[in-house]
């Protein structure tokens, strides 16, 4: 097995046992932090997509974030509120309903702001993936119904058949479920002639197109999946925290989100799982060094992009791989 | 409405457009001759500020104020672009973005730890507190005038420096070619210094200005910066009259957005839900502009070729 593979299968199987060791040793603040990890890790395995596949520099992820988060808020407080959304939809508090509701609402919002965004590049697309991330930042404090700048909070985490979510491993362990069976299919997706023909359009879209291919919607299809992903995330981070605020769709969360991918290796699968154990376990153990920790995060993210550019799984497997 | 609260509104609309330029104008000229996206720009507006109310409320002098904090962004600033910018300009923009993102949060830690996280306030002078009636019997604002004008008076001076100077010359060249002007002998290394520096005096001096209106806060910067993005993007990243246009736009749609949308959705709704609708309709008013602009024009209203 190349370096890559065993980091790809050891990085996921280390965040798991820690949860486990945290689970057999009754630590149970580190298995939230393990949960905590684990969703960030969906979130920038999501990012990832479009940012390491397709080099698509989106500083707006916490949009997608930031609405499956709300597709969570909304149905969880019309079920304990018994008022139905627009008096037909009851809200629900079964997970697999509102992680379904939160992917295809983000993958909808994802299309909308991609269409528009992917008519641009480079510095644009930055700014203006920026742009529509804080217009729905700024509409949902300015909307009233959902808690405006106080968001919504749920008073019991939502339902998964047959477990009791209640209980913080099993709720760890969804998600590091959820986490794998994403990672899988990016992996696959990776590999696939549409992960192909995509990381294509971020190298040379020339020859893209000259092979027949049209990047604007290799793109698209590429932005809508990674949002809908982000938006699974979200869903699951609400539930998480019972708790949804105008924060999950700040532009600092989705810097965070971009952080993580990068500290952990752009474009590599385990990249974003490495990125969020890093980042949870700085968060952690500097919170813990001095109020400040965001000064130390800072500079250990301005030295690894100035000296490190691979991230941390890029320094351990190498530089370029080409295929795995 | 009466034409005299509509008059007000237009004006506030065009202060913050004249501040949303200034801010603009750094990050377009920035981007323009070194190629770099720096969102580390807010970072410079809060130091402006903060410079400003600690001389404030060191000398009690609003004059010394602006100009300490005219320096302490110039000098952050040139500061920041010999020891990390100047290492990001052959890299790709994702560089540059997560390395200004890293350097927003050491600026805003930093700012946490000297000054602590409780707002300061900056006094306007007393010379330029209340209102003052202008033509027509209409009261305004006279800070906010002030503001007006010494925005329009920097613009005026960015045009004159770009297009008359010898340092405005060596700034277009540097953007139509940084090869060609260092083979003629130009220090562009120096160049970029400057121009960055001067980018960083702009923001430092919008901030000092609006920290007289707002509270002194971390944080402060960073929704001007973004509204600045949308400002260069409408109008053309890399051009001066684009962020001028650009920014009398958003100052004024979001402006107005805020006062006439409430009352219009008032006119064929209940007045609370008018309220709601007019309010969050508003809060993304400059983004829908936004769209609206790309749609017709990818690269802004004065951009070339994105």
């Amino acid at each position: 097995m190349r370096r890559e593979t065993i980091l790809n299968v050891g990085i996921p199987g280390l965040l798991l046992a820690i949860g486990l060791l945290a689970y057999a040793l009754d630590e149970t603040y580190i298995i939230t932090l393990a949960t905590r990890a684990a969703i960030l890790a969906l979130a920038g395995v999501g990012l990832n997509i479009a940012l390491g596949l397709g080099g698509l520099v989106s500083l707006g992820h916490a949009a997608f974030f930031g609405i499956g988060g709300y597709a969570m808020g909304i149905l969880a407080f019309h079920a304990q509120t018994y008022m139905p959304l627009w008096g037909v939809i009851g809200g629900t508090t079964s997970m697999p309903i509102i992680w379904l509701v939160a992917v295809i609402a983000s993958g909808l919002a994802a299309l909308v702001i991609g269409a528009l965004s992917l008519r641009t590049s480079g510095v644009y697309f930055i700014m203006i993936t920026l742009a529509f991330g804080q217009m729905l930042f700024y509409f949902a404090i300015s909307w009233p119904a959902y808690g405006g700048e106080d968001g919504v909070s749920i008073y019991m985490r939502n339902n998964f058949p047959g477990l009791n979510t209640l209980v913080p491993l099993n709720f760890f362990l969804i998600c590091f479920a959820v986490l794998a069976v994403v990672l899988i299919f990016a992996g696959r997706l990776g590999k696939s002639p549409f992960g192909l023909a995509l990381q294509a359009t971020r190298q040379n879209v020339a020859r893209v197109e000259a092979v027949g291919l049209a990047p604007y919607k290799l793109r698209l299809m590429a932005f809508v999946l990674s949002g809908a992903i982000t938006g699974l995330a979200g869903a699951l981070f609400a539930d998480l925290n019972r708790f949804v605020s105008p924060s999950m769709l700040s532009w600092q969360m989705s810097g965070e989100i971009m952080v993580l991918v990068i500290l952990g290796g752009i474009a590599r699968l385990s990249g974003p799982v490495a990125g969020a154990m890093v980042f949870i376990a700085l968060e952690y153990v500097l919170e813990d060094l001095s109020h400040y920790w965001h000064i130390y995060l800072g500079a250990i993210l301005l030295l690894v992009v100035l000296f490190a550019r691979g991230g941390l799984v890029g320094l351990i497997a190498g530089r370029e791989v080409a295929h795995d | 409405m009466s034409a005299a609260l509509l008059a007000e509104q237009l004006l506030n609309g065009l202060q913050f457009g004249v501040m949303l330029f200034l801010m603009a104008a750094g990050l377009t000229l920035i981007f323009g001759v070194m190629g770099l996206i720096n969102l580390a720009h807010g970072s410079l507006y809060m130091i402006g500020a903060f410079a400003a109310a600690g001389m404030a409320a060191l000398t009690g002098s609003f004059l010394l104020a602006l100009a300490a904090a005219l320096m302490a962004a110039a000098i952050v600033g040139a500061i920041v672009e010999m020891v990390v910018i100047r290492r990001l300009y052959d890299r790709d923009h994702l560089d540059q973005v997560l390395a200004t993102f890293a350097l927003i949060l050491i600026f805003s830690e930093g700012t946490r730890f000297l000054f602590g996280s409780l707002p300061l306030y900056l006094d306007t002078p007393d010379l330029l507190s209340g209102p003052t009636t202008l033509f027509g019997g209409l009261e305004y604002s006279k800070y906010r005038l002030f503001i007006i004008a010494v925005g329009l008076a920097v613009g005026g001076g960015l045009f004159w420096l770009i297009a008359r100077t010898r340092l405005g010359i060596q700034i277009r060249a540097g953007k139509a070619d940084r090869e060609m002007i260092a083979a003629l002998g130009v220090d562009i290394r120096r160049l970029y210094t400057l121009v960055f520096a001067l980018g960083a005096a702009l923001a430092g001096l919008a901030g000092a200005m609006i920290g007289a209106i707002q509270s002194v806060e971390v944080g402060m910067g960073e929704p001007v910066l973004i509204l600045a993005f949308v400002v260069i993007v409408i109008g053309g990243i890399g051009s001066i009259k684009g962020a001028f246009v650009g920014a009398l736009l958003v100052g004024m749609t979001d402006t107005l957005g805020r006062v006439l949308l409430p009352q219009a959705f008032g006119l064929f709704m209940d007045a609370s839900s008018a309220t709601t609708v007019g309010a969050s309709l508003a809060s993304m008013s400059i983004y829908i502009l936004m769209a609206g602009i790309l749609l017709f024009r990818p690269s802004g209203l004065f951009g070339g070729q994105a």
